[in-house]
């Protein structure tokens, strides 16, 4: 092959031109590979409300109930939870819940509809563990200072029993709170907020 | 000879022999420490061999996973040597790649002209981290779960899109059947890619040729034929020596597999013979023991400024280092053995403190423990960024012409 009359800058046109095709070819077939790792239609149904029964839950005690493949906890405080509640403030990190991580009826100081039981998701927002109720007061490996709350096994987050993050753990906010409701006065709805705010 | 005459002209057989093997020289005085490379592929091959074969009993589905591991275990045909040989095999590669590591920084292998031979070792290090790490949910055991959950958030940690970044990896608002069927896929297809760079990993070693302990460029010194007076043809002498090391290495391995394939809940952690329960986690988690160093150093950094990312941050900037690593040692010399007592001491601090960390990771985080992680990371990163420093000042020996 001679190189004679060779146009080079038409050549080198067409060469950038065959290949800008190709690149933009590869990202639109990148898009259906890329696009089948988003949540199936059927993860993205699954988020139907979850029924809790709280009838039998005793002052101190709580029930785990499972809303979007995630442990939600209804847990019904004593009289001597809530005092405590209060005495907090200073060694929490959001003590009046401004971060955006609780409906709007639950922005308050025992962060629930009813100050007597506190619904939480219990999942840690450090990393996603679930954190362990941890009632008792003054245990021994949670120190004298400790009223009862959320202890995370994996990374050491502590929480209050408004599942308020303490200051100074792994754990940069308050747990979330799903929007409820209560259908009556033994029966919660987790998931929806029952129309009124 | 004639049906290779005949291969020869398709195909370049003898060429490859010749110059990967036969005619490859490698310098003279290889020790102990050069086993390791030839030892991970052969566990490498372990692997892919065992993995294939547990794929034709496991099912990577949220409801049998767990089931189909038992029954691998209990019914299948040899299942439970398999299964062992697998997950023996896991941590068996990490050794043999931690040491592997260790003498690169010891003999300076990742020294010009090699950046990239180490970039690419690095490279690998990281494919075999994801890949290990997807293996561990398959079981669907409760450490299973539960450490995908940590490691999956850790994206989900990224400000602004980690959210979406995290549901994207997940395939799903938690970990579910959608997480376990890709992870199942890409733990299948990665053994692969990790195969395809162990073969560019040995194109680049055999462009610039090995290191030694001395390390001394053989090439500088060859005789009238080109050939390096300090070198050894790879075959037979160094097949025939790296099968010495594939017998001790496989004594050691099958002491393990056959007596102790547990190691004590370090290979297979114990809350792993319990099937994954999304609602409730298990009281004491921790990584597998050889993501443990890092996972410590991720614990060791705070929440600040209401995010969990500097952890992460500070995590993945412990494995950066290793990239960086060609550009951060100034000294004039490679080897250790020609090192002075500052660089020394700092190797020797560094893989002390990768030891602690490794051990702190896998206990629980609390007061006296994360001071002490806190400490360990700074000199974890201190040995590579003080690098252009101290191996500037320190003294060095004189490296002699030919290899001692």
């Amino acid at each position: 092959m001679s190189a004679e009359g060779v146009d080079l800058k038409k050549r080198r046109f067409l060469t950038t031109a065959t290949s800008a095709v190709a690149g933009v070819g590869a990202v639109f077939v990148a898009v259906p590979f890329l696009g089948s790792w988003a949540p199936s239609a059927k993860a993205r149904a699954a988020g139907a409300p979850a029924e809790a029964d709280i009838s039998k839950l005793e002052p101190g005690q709580k029930l785990t109930v499972k809303w979007r493949g995630k442990p939600v906890w209804v847990v019904r405080r004593t009289e001597q939870n809530l005092a405590d509640l209060s005495k907090l403030t200073d060694q929490l990190t959001d003590p009046n819940s401004e971060m955006d991580q609780q409906p709007e009826y639950c922005k308050n100081e025992h962060r629930s509809r009813k100050p007597e039981y506190l619904v939480a998701e219990g999942v840690c927002t450090h990393l996603g563990c679930s954190p362990t109720y941890r009632p008792e007061m003054a245990p021994a490996d949670l120190g004298a200072d400790w009223v009862g709350g959320f202890f995370c096994p994996c990374h050491g987050s502590r929480f209050d029993l408004a599942a308020r993050v303490y200051s100074g753990v792994p754990a940069p906010k308050n747990l979330s709170v799903p929007p409820y409701y209560f259908m009556t006065e033994s029966l919660i709805l987790i998931g929806e907020d029952g129309g009124a705010a | 000879m004639s049906f290779m005459n005949w291969l020869d002209e398709r195909y370049p057989a003898t060429q490859v022999w010749k110059e990967h093997l036969a005619e490859y020289y490698a310098p003279k005085n290889f020790n102990f420490w050069y086993f390791f490379g030839s030892l991970a592929m052969l566990v490498l091959v372990n692997q892919i061999l065992t993995g294939v074969w547990l794929a034709m009993s496991y099912k990577p589905d949220a409801e049998l996973a767990f089931g189909s591991v038992e029954f691998i275990m209990r019914d299948v045909e040899w299942g439970w040597l398999i299964r062992y040989m697998h997950s023996t095999g896991a941590s068996a590669f990490f050794i043999v790649i931690y040491l592997h590591m260790f003498r690169g920084l010891m003999y300076g292998s990742y020294r010009g002209p090699r950046e990239l031979l180490w970039i690419i070792g690095v490279i690998i290090y990281v494919v075999m981290m994801a890949t290990a790490f997807m293996g561990y949910l398959l079981p669907w055991g409760q450490m299973s779960f539960w450490g995908a959950q940590v490691i999956v958030n850790l994206f989900s940690a990224v400000p602004f899109v980690g959210e979406e970044l995290g549901i994207f990896i997940r395939g799903d608002f938690v970990i579910s059947d959608a997480t376990l069927n890709r992870f199942f896929s890409l733990h299948f297809l990665l053994p692969f890619v990790l195969a395809a760079l162990v073969f560019v990993h040995i194109v680049a070693l055999h462009k610039v040729g090995s290191n030694n302990p001395d390390g001394i460029e053989i090439k500088k010194n060859k005789d009238e034929n080109g050939i390096p007076r300090d070198g050894i043809p790879f075959h037979p002498y160094y097949s025939v020596k790296d099968t010495v090391g594939v017998v001790g290495f496989l004594i050691l391995f099958s002491a393990v597999l056959f007596f102790a394939p547990e190691m004590g809940g370090y290979f297979i952690e114990h809350p792993n013979f319990e099937p994954a329960n999304p609602l409730k986690t298990p009281d004491h988690i921790a990584p597998v023991w050889y993501f443990t160093p890092f996972y410590a150093i991720l614990r060791a950094v705070p929440s600040m400024m209401g995010s969990a990312f500097p952890g992460v941050v500070a995590m993945g900037a412990a494995i950066v280092m290793f990239f960086l690593l060609p550009w951060l040692d100034k000294s004039p010399v490679k080897s250790m053995r020609y090192k002075g007592p500052i660089q020394r001491i700092a190797l020797g601090i560094f893989v002390v403190v990768f030891c602690i960390l490794g051990v702190l990771g896998v206990m629980p985080s609390t007061g006296p423990l994360t001071l002490l992680a806190q400490v360990c990371t700074v000199l974890y990163f201190a040995y590579f960024l003080l690098m252009p420093w101290y191996s500037k000042i320190d003294s060095h020996k004189p490296v002699p012409e030919r290899l001692t």
